[in-house]
């Protein structure tokens, strides 16, 4: 196997001298139109460092690469978690303390070990062309209209519809999802299986976020689409980062989530990951079109963890039949 | 058994049973109330499947074989393309056709109902029955022309031609079409979930899929994956216990083109030609307005999935040959283990192995040879099916001769096997690349984002709105992986006469 030493050459650092940040994270984060690479450049500047991305498929990936590596894992820091994760990822005792930095989130949120970077309110987006979108999930249950989700068992998008209608309906979150049946055309593995589903018009809507027609707006001059306000409340995504105990680097470690709080990658955010910045940085051209809840749903970490399974069973119950 | 086949049958058993035990070391092995649902599902759309699938291969490779027509060898080629597609392109392709706003709807008025069991048999039959069909033509191929010429002296009518003359042949070889689209639907997933309408379309893959990144429950999926082992194995040896060695033996002679059933045949062919082609269609059209335009990640991954691909394409055949030479002498123990691997998808190998080897390398240093090796393995299992039946039959014509000539060794390799070979070789090795360009299980796991390969960069793109480009990207892949599959096949048909 000649080609093995060559690919260690590879990816081996170059500069050994310089100090490397290993940063486990999601693919999306480090594409070339992800924020990964302007984040990068932006630390590297400040830090007489290399940031290193460690790309796992998702934010269940990453927890499961830090379950599999333990202790033994080289990543410093692991950013692309989200709230539904951040209890089980606590359960590990793999993440050390860090310093608290302020965040504009909606609701508030403070933890001990993971600080967020990003959120967006999830929303079924739908052409502004359809009439009398639904205003709640009765509403649409009623309706004739079609719709595509995620599976939750494999999806962060699919796992957070199955907690909005938990936080929004309590016990009779159930019966909520059988009246949803028949609307629903199918339930995708992945987001992207059910966003291209949507675009290629085989539902009145899919499961995404509020921010979702901002891509289209901004990246494609497209503004046909936009999102339904519901008024039981919008539940929330909310991306988090944290330190790892074994970081190689600590310092280096806290030195990167200062930076991810400030500004300067904190405007990065909006236009790359396509979600609302954690802090109060400037919005792009465009946003201020976007729908806004007036209320915002987000279990706690421990409340979410207690609820998943039980969710997912009544989702599954439900939908199975 | 050969110590050669011995060696390869060990190192397959090995390569596989040992992510399996790692998996199983962390969690202990736990199966579900919930799973056998979702194995009752996959069991029941896999054999569905297989079943349609290779009753609607046995006309079309019937009238693909009897006819003789120009361009026949291209669209025997180009029945591959399917099977090459990227399941998540596929299915894309497919709902552009039949969709609720898909091409037929709209030409008819009203929505098909596609999401259900029906979406989900449709995408499978769209799959495989180019495969199926590819089986089947090699069985036809196989029928000596001797019986063709006598049954057209004899004037038989045609349901006791087919009695006579193709129902020994399709004893022979549908088992082993009716196992490789059985299998391969057996790992389903995204087909089964995107186009099954809800989770009671749940497969087994799924599960294991959900036990990996989801609740990290490695013992789970070790269990599931066991679980779909045990029903490969009853599938295999089903499939040996009704599979006849086939009769008598030809010269090869060109047989005489048939007068009768030209119209069926005509029209057979045309409603498979329509049925495989509007999908596929549906990508191109889809795909060409981005190709001018595609980020600079989509030539580097590409080079890196072609050379992954053309070195697991390599080690497939360099492990199926001895396998199936020992199996087609008599190993059970031969044949088993080249089906092994359909124990373990590439998620499930890619986990194992990362346990495995994450105390002693970086897994970005060894991401591209463990991708070529999984997707080696994963390929293992339709190679050797593929050449299974030529070697038995090989063995069955020219054993004694070349035993009596003395012929043994590399001058029996060069001479004899290689060249009575070189069809089903050229086929395996072109599925073999092509399953390794599609993949995206193991190399998820181990790349970091200087190696990603082309399904990849197409994931990652899709991820990120940029649907279009998504779609350039894959029209990139399955032209790749077509013309690597293209030239493999058509290098075995050449290498043939």
């Amino acid at each position: 196997m000649k080609i093995l030493p060559a690919l260690a050459f590879l990816a081996t650092p170059a500069l050994a001298e310089v100090p490397v940040l290993n940063v486990l994270t999601y693919d999306s984060f480090t594409a070339e139109w992800g924020p990964g690479p302007a984040i990068a450049k932006g630390f590297e500047a400040t830090c007489a460092c290399k940031v290193n991305y460690i790309a796992a498929g998702d934010g269940g990936a990453i927890l499961s690469r830090l379950k599999m590596e333990g202790a033994g894992s080289e990543a410093d820091v692991a950013l692309g978690l989200d709230t539904s994760l951040v209890e089980a990822a606590r359960a590990t005792g793999l993440f050390a303390p860090i310093a608290a930095q302020p965040n504009t989130l909606p609701v508030p949120f403070a933890d001990t070990e993971f600080q967020p970077y990003d959120w967006g309110w999830f929303a079924f987006v739908h052409l502004k062309s359809l009439e009398n979108p639904p205003a709640n999930f009765k509403a649409l249950a009623a309706s004739d209209l079609k719709i595509v989700i995620q599976d939750p068992r494999s999806s962060t998008p699919g796992l957070g519809l199955v907690m909005w209608v938990k936080a929004a309906y309590g016990d009779e979150a159930g019966s909520v999802w059988k009246d949803l049946a028949d609307n629903i055309v199918t339930v995708t593995p992945g987001w992207d299986e059910a966003y291209g589903l949507f675009l290629k018009g085989e539902a009145d809507m899919v499961l995404s976020y509020t921010t979702s027609p901002a891509y289209h707006l901004i990246a494609e001059n497209d503004d046909t689409k936009t999102a339904a306000l519901f008024d039981e409340g919008h539940y929330m995504q909310v991306e988090v980062a944290g330190k790892l105990k074994a970081a190689p680097n600590p310092e280096l470690a806290d030195a990167f989530l200062a930076y991810l709080a400030g500004t300067e990658a904190q405007s990065v955010i909006p236009t790359t990951n396509w979600m609302y910045p954690a802090q109060s940085a400037p919005l792009p051209q465009g946003f201020e079109t976007l729908i806004q809840p007036a209320k915002s749903l987000l279990l706690s970490p421990t409340e979410a963890e207690a609820l998943r399974q039980k969710a997912i069973e009544e989702w599954q119950a439900a939908l199975a039949q | 058994m050969a110590s050669g086949a011995r060696a390869v049958s060990l190192a397959v058993a090995g390569l596989v049973a040992a992510p399996l035990a790692a998996l199983a070391l962390q969690s202990g092995l736990t199966l579900r109330a919930a799973d056998g649902a979702a194995l009752r599902f996959t069991v029941t759309q896999a054999a569905l499947s297989a079943l349609i699938s290779c009753a609607l291969a046995v006309p079309l490779a019937r009238a693909l074989m009897r006819r003789r027509f120009p361009g026949r060898g291209l669209l025997l080629t180009a029945l591959g393309a399917p099977f090459l597609l990227p399941t998540v392109v596929a299915v894309l392709g497919i709902i552009t056709v039949y969709g609720r706003s898909g091409w037929f709807s709209t030409a008819q008025g009203q929505p098909l109902p596609l999401y259900g069991l029906t979406g989900v048999l449709l995408a499978n039959v769209f799959f495989n029955l180019s495969l199926a069909t590819r089986i089947l033509c090699q069985g036809w191929h196989r029928i000596p022309s001797e019986h063709l010429r006598l049954a057209a002296s004899l004037n038989l009518p045609p349901w006791s031609r087919f009695r006579h003359v193709e129902a020994p042949m399709l004893r022979a070889f549908l088992p082993g079409a009716l196992l490789a689209v059985f299998l391969i639907c057996l790992n389903s997933f995204v087909i089964a979930l995107t186009l099954g309408g809800g989770p009671g379309a749940t497969t087994v893959e799924l599960a294991i899929y959900q036990a990996l990144r989801f609740d990290f429950d490695p013992g789970h999926a070790a269990a599931l994956a066991m679980v779909q082992a045990g029903l490969a194995s009853v599938a295999v040896l089903v499939a040996a216990r009704f599979a006849l060695p086939e009769p008598g033996a030809g010269l090869d002679l060109p047989a005489p083109p048939q007068r009768q059933g030209r119209l069926v045949d005509g029209l057979v062919i045309g409603a498979a030609s329509v049925f495989l082609a509007l999908p596929l269609a549906a990508v191109l059209i889809e795909g060409l307005p981005a190709l001018a335009s595609l980020p600079a990640q989509v030539w580097p991954a590409a080079g890196r999935s072609v050379a992954t691909a053309l070195a697991s394409a390599a080690l497939a055949v360099l492990a199926a040959l001895p396998l199936s030479l020992a199996a087609a002498r008599g190993s059970r123990w031969a044949e088993l283990s080249a089906m092994w691997p359909m124990v373990a998808s590439g998620l499930v190998l890619g986990t194992g192995w990362f346990l495995i080897l994450r105390p002693l390398v970086r897994p970005e240093e060894v991401a591209l040879p463990v991708t070529m090796l999984a997707n080696a393995l994963m390929a293992l299992p339709f190679v050797t099916r593929m050449l299974l039946p030529e070697v038995r039959r090989l063995l069955l014509d020219y054993d004694r001769l070349a035993r009596a000539l003395g012929l043994r060794g590399l001058a029996r390799l060069r001479y004899l096997t290689l060249p009575r070979l070189s069809r089903p070789l050229g086929l395996g090795a072109g599925i073999a690349a092509a399953l390794s360009m599609g993949d995206l299980g193991t190399i998820a796991l181990f790349a970091d984002q200087t190696q990603a390969t082309l399904p990849l960069v197409i994931q990652r793109l899709a991820g990120a709105y940029r649907m279009e480009a998504a779609a350039g990207a894959a029209l990139v892949l399955v032209t790749l992986s077509f013309a690597l599959f293209a030239l493999f096949d058509l290098g075995g048909r050449h290498g043939a006469k």
